[in-house]
Order: C-alpha cells, then sequence, then structure tokens
C-alpha cells in the first residue's frame, strides 16, 4: 500500500510558487487604495459609492454570465473586483449609477466572459467599459465636477485641464499660455490631484505611491509604465517647443499614470516578451500623444491601450525568443526549382 | 443535397435554418452598415429581396443556355439589370430613402446573398424551386436587418420605426394617418439616455454577434447540424494524428483531437456533465 503510493507520480507541475491569482489581484486591489482615498476626499463620499457599486456590478456580472454558462464558479479570484474598482476609477464622480452598471456589465459579459473568461479576453476589460461608457454617453463622460464641489451645494461642471489645453488652441508658446491661463491648476496642483478629473486619475501622488507597491511585491515589472510615460514625456517635450513645463504637465494630465500603471501592465492583454513589452509601451505613448496633440477627443489614454491590447499577441510572435544553442533555419533558396 | 427538399422547406429555409446573413454569415456588410433604423432595414431588405426573386427567376430560366465558363459575368449582368430597376423605382418614388441607404442600394449588385444563391442554387434548379428559394431568403435577411434594426435603434436612438412615414407614402399620401414611428426616449424615466453606441459600428459587430449566437443555438436545439464543426482537413493535429490520411473522416470515437476536446470541455463543465454534441452526426451533403 505504502510502496504503492510511493510509486505512484502525479503529472508535472510538482513546484508550485507561491503566487495565484487571487494574490496578485489583492495586491493590486491593495495599490489601488491610495487613490481611492484621495478620490473620496477630493470628490465625497458619491465616489465611494460609485467605487462599491462598481464592485458589486461586476462581480454579480461575473456570477450570472458563469452560472447561466455553467462554468465553474471564479468569483474568489478577485479579478473582477479589480476591472469594477478601475472602471469606476475611469468615471466622473457625476455619473449616474445606472450608466455605471452598463459599462460593468459590458466589460465582464462582453469583454471577458464571451472570450472565455479571465487569460482570455483580447482587451482589458476595464478599458473596454470604460470606451463603451465613452461613446455611449459622451455628456455624461466629460461632465467633471471641480474638486472639493461637494463642499458647496451648487456642483460646477467644467473640462479637464487636456479639455482647457486644447481648447488654448495656442500654437507659439504654450507653457506661457497655460501659465497665464486661470483655468489651469498649476504642477503642483496637477501631482496632488486638486484638479478636475475621472475619480482615479487626478491624484498622481497617489499612483505612484500604489505603483511603486505593485513594483516591490513584484506583481507588475516597472518596465511597461516607465517605457509608456517616457514616450508620452519625449513626445509632448518635442511638440511643447523643448518645454519641460508643458511635457510635465501633459504626462500629470488625464489617465495617463492610471493607465500605464493599473492598465497597460495586465497579465493578459499586455505581451510577455521584453522586447515586445518595449514596443507595447512605445505604441501606447505614440497613440496617446497623437490622439491628444491632433485627435478631436482631449484624452487618448484609453484607445491607445485597446489598440495595443489588439497587438499585443503579434507583437510577442515577433519578438519570440531564440532558444538558447538553437540555429535559425535557413531559407532554402532554389529548393523548389 | 442529399435528399430533395419539399417546396415548402425551399422557401422556409432562407429563414431560419439557412438564414442568408446568420447562419450563411453572406451580406455582412449591409448588414451592419444600413440597420441603424428599422425603416432603412425595410427599405433594404425588401429591395435586396425584389432583385434576388427576379435575379434567381432570370438565372434559373437561362441555366441551361448560360455556358458554364462564363457564368459568373452573366450573372451578374442580370443581378446589375434588376438592381438598376429597383435603384430608379426607389428614386422615383421613395427619394428619402434612397438618401438614407445612400451607396449601399446600388452595391446590392456585390451583395453576397444574390450571387451566392444564383451560383449555388438558380444555376442547379428549375425556376419554381429558385424562385422560392430567393423568397425564402430574402425575407430572411429583411427579418435580420428588422431584428437588427430594432434593437439598434431602440437602445442606440431611442425611436422605434423613425422616419417610416417615407416608406408608407408608397400606399399614398396620410393613408396611415401621418404615423411616422414612436419616439421611446421621451417615455423614458428621468436621466435615461439611449445608448450612442448601438448606432455606432461597434454596436452593430455585438448585436450582429449576439444574433448568430442566438440563431445558432435555437436551430442547433432543433436538431440542425452545428454550426462549424472542423473536420481533419481543418485540424491542426491532422499532421501528428495517425486517424488523419484515413478512408473518410474518422468517425466519433476515432478521432483523437476530439475526444481530448471533449475530455476538456467535460473536465471544464465539473461534474455538472454538459451534453457535448456526438461528433459524426452531421448531415450528408453541405451547400456550396
Amino acid at each position: 500500500m505504502n510502496s504503492e503510493k510511493l510509486l505512484t507520480v502525479s503529472s508535472s507541475p510538482h513546484v508550485k510558487g507561491p503566487t495565484t491569482v487571487r494574490g496578485v489581484m489583492r495586491d493590486v486591489l491593495i495599490a489601488m487604495i491610495p487613490a481611492a482615498i484621495v478620490s473620496v476626499a477630493l470628490f465625497g463620499f458619491r465616489s465611494l459609492l460609485l467605487i462599491a457599486v462598481s464592485v458589486l456590478g461586476c462581480e454579480l456580472s461575473e456570477f450570472a454570465v458563469r452560472k447561466i454558462l455553467k462554468r465553474p464558479m471564479s468569483l474568489g479570484d478577485l479579478s473582477a473586483a479589480v476591472t469594477g474598482v478601475l472602471i469606476a476609477f475611469n468615471v466622473p464622480s457625476g455619473l449616474p449609477v445606472w450608466q455605471l452598471l452598463i459599462a460593468d456589465a459590458a466589460a465582464i459579459i462582453v469583454a471577458k466572459q464571451f472570450f472565455g473568461g479571465l487569460g482570455h479576453n483580447f482587451a482589458n476589460p476595464a478599458i473596454f467599459g470604460r470606451i463603451v461608457l465613452l461613446v455611449s454617453f459622451p455628456q455624461a463622460m466629460s461632465a467633471y465636477p471641480m474638486p472639493f464641489a461637494w463642499r458647496v451645494p451648487v456642483a460646477v461642471t467644467t473640462a479637464t485641464p487636456l479639455g482647457t489645453i486644447s481648447s488654448l488652441g495656442v500654437s507659439g508658446n504654450i507653457a506661457d499660455a497655460m501659465k497665464a491661463s486661470d483655468a489651469l491648476p498649476g504642477l503642483w496642483e496637477m501631482f496632488l490631484g486638486a484638479r478636475q478629473g475621472s475619480l482615479g486619475e487626478v491624484c498622481a501622488a497617489a499612483l505612484i505611491v500604489g505603483g511603486v507597491y505593485l513594483v516591490i511585491r513584484r506583481v507588475i515589472s516597472p518596465l511597461i509604465p516607465c517605457v509608456f510615460v517616457g514616450t508620452v514625456f519625449v513626445f509632448m517635450f518635442f511638440a511643447g517647443h523643448f518645454s519641460l513645463y508643458f511635457a510635465l504637465y501633459e504626462v500629470l494630465c488625464g489617465g495617463l499614470l492610471l493607465g500605464a500603471i493599473f492598465m497597460a501592465t495586465d497579465y493578459v492583454t499586455s505581451p510577455t516578451v521584453k522586447w515586445a513589452k518595449v514596443v507595447f509601451a512605445v505604441g501606447c505613448g505614440a497613440v496617446t500623444s497623437v490622439i491628444r496633440l491632433w485627435g478631436s477627443l482631449p484624452e487618448g489614454v484609453s484607445y491607445s491601450i485597446l489598440l495595443m491590447n489588439i497587438l499585443a499577441p503579434s507583437l510577442d510572435k515577433l519578438f519570440y525568443p531564440r532558444v538558447f544553442g538553437a540555429v535559425k533555419e535557413k531559407k532554402k533558396k532554389g529548393a523548389a526549382a | 443535397m442529399a435528399e430533395k427538399l419539399t417546396l415548402k422547406q425551399e422557401f422556409t429555409k432562407g429563414i431560419l435554418k439557412e438564414n442568408p446573413t446568420l447562419r450563411l454569415v453572406l451580406g455582412t456588410c449591409p448588414t451592419l452598415a444600413v440597420t441603424t433604423s428599422v425603416t432603412n432595414a425595410i427599405g433594404m431588405g425588401l429591395s435586396a429581396a425584389i432583385v434576388l426573386v427576379c435575379s434567381n427567376v432570370v438565372i434559373s430560366a437561362l441555366r441551361k443556355v448560360i455556358s458554364p465558363k462564363v457564368r459568373i459575368p452573366s450573372y451578374i449582368v442580370v443581378i446589375a439589370s434588376f438592381v438598376t430597376l429597383v435603384q430608379m423605382l426607389v428614386k422615383a418614388f421613395l427619394p428619402a430613402l434612397d438618401d438614407s441607404l445612400g451607396v449601399y442600394l446600388p452595391l446590392i449588385v456585390v451583395n453576397c446573398i444574390i450571387l451566392g444563391r444564383a451560383e449555388a442554387f438558380a444555376g442547379k434548379n428549375p425556376v419554381l424551386r429558385s424562385a422560392l428559394d430567393g423568397l425564402g431568403m430574402g425575407i430572411g435577411f429583411t427579418l435580420c436587418l428588422c431584428a437588427m434594426g430594432t434593437i439598434r435603434e431602440i437602445l442606440g436612438n431611442g425611436t422605434f420605426l423613425a422616419g417610416i412615414a417615407d416608406l408608407l407614402k408608397v400606399f399614398g399620401d396620410n393613408v396611415f394617418g401621418g404615423f411616422n414611428g414612436f419616439d421611446l426616449a421621451s417615455h423614458y424615466p428621468g436621466g435615461v439616455v439611449p445608448m450612442t453606441v448601438f448606432i455606432l459600428p461597434a454596436g452593430g459587430f455585438f448585436v450582429f454577434g449576439m444574433l448568430i449566437a442566438a440563431v445558432n443555438g435555437i436551430v442547433e436545439r432543433k436538431g440542425g447540424k452545428k454550426a462549424r464543426e472542423p473536420d481533419c482537413a481543418a485540424c491542426p493535429m491532422a499532421g501528428s494524428c495517425a486517424e488523419a490520411g484515413k478512408s473518410g473522416a474518422p468517425k466519433g470515437e476515432d478521432c483523437a483531437v476530439k475526444n481530448g476536446a471533449k475530455a476538456a470541455a467535460a473536465e471544464q463543465a465539473g461534474t455538472d456533465g454538459a451534453p457535448v454534441p456526438a461528433p459524426g452526426t452531421r448531415e450528408g451533403g453541405e451547400v456550396a
């Protein structure tokens, strides 16, 4: 009996690492806590409500669709919760709750579960949910309440700094025009988050803290976020006539840091090979910059990530590493003749 | 065709079982382009159906005259003649519809459904059968467009049958009391607005995919054949599979790949044991 047990060998893998989907997702959730706290401070308890509703909406969608499709339950892996928080981070605090729920359902059901669930989705579900909202309800998605507006009875909604910059329409020295404009907060305010924007994108400091936590916990590698942000910085440095102020401002604007740290680094929808990752991140940065500078939309982070998500498998194939010791097969010339 | 269908089956097959857009996936371009409103969908569907029936009848009548070598140009000439006729009629009597369909009306000439039926059916079958086939396919196409148009218009625009007065004008002015569709959005509860994404191309693809899935589900439940069942020729494992290349397709339990997939599917379904359709139940012939 005992020897029989000894001789029975299960199939590999025999050694398992401690990393689990649940653990990774829990770390991502922890990394998003600073940004969530800042959003509550800036936009009031409505942002807490939106985050909670979004998480619930995602988990419920996941539960319902897996029940109907008779797939094993996957609520415990927390991936739907991460999607929920990210979608809430991507909307303005005044968004009606029912619109948020539509985005949750679209993200989880259409983008994730219809393609086979976690690990099979072609695009980041949160990005997909945001874009569904963006094209469906452009009005609600561009009404950004002022920070701390929840303390005053009449809430004012305005354009984000990015929208203001593109409406300035200055072709010469953009940095001086920006410094002179009353509608634009200063660099320091941009860094701390005292500006209009989506729930989670406003506070660069909180996002960077979360990103550093993820890097220390080795959940993400800093490669994609650094190259993504770096590309936008370089692009804007040249586009703004070598103005450091303008380039820094553009980096802190919009959802760039949120997208670069939390959404472009999604394991499922970003490449796995190193050089493919670099090209992926450069592509994200370039598309973002091009949309911001010449597109009709003020912000392009979500579209750039969606586009590069779709290219990710091809990039992986393009930069497939050579097996150690293997010789590249020579093309047979004239073999057919 | 393994066995001959009755005349009634010839007519009804186009509506669900071999629906041109949802089962054969032909004519996708007009399907996605014009279904932003039900009115456009009806106009497009009926125009295509008229061309389809007429061209099927003429091509079937001429099938023994047309040389196989020049059959495609001949079919196109016949189809183009009818499309020109329909286009002139629409321009004369329904100018508003002509405006909203735009380039998609003359493009019926190269609609895959019409050429596909000419090639696959009318060129080989007698006139009556071809006419019924064209009628069934045309109605199937129109129904599919209407279904997509209904979903997209209600969700994306908040209206239903908007602009239908332009179509009803055929029967005379104000016959239907000036009925011009319903404005549903004005009855929505406060703050609820239509989702623009549904009238954009992306939403068209969503709705199209969902409808294909739904119709495939219905047809399979009724015992029709599965939409896509790979055989050895299309199988990526054919090179290393011992059964591939043996006489005939491996039936049922012989195919290692299918058994593997079946085991994986059963494993994924857990103890539930979702019914996996048995391979090898595929029906004889397939429409070209």
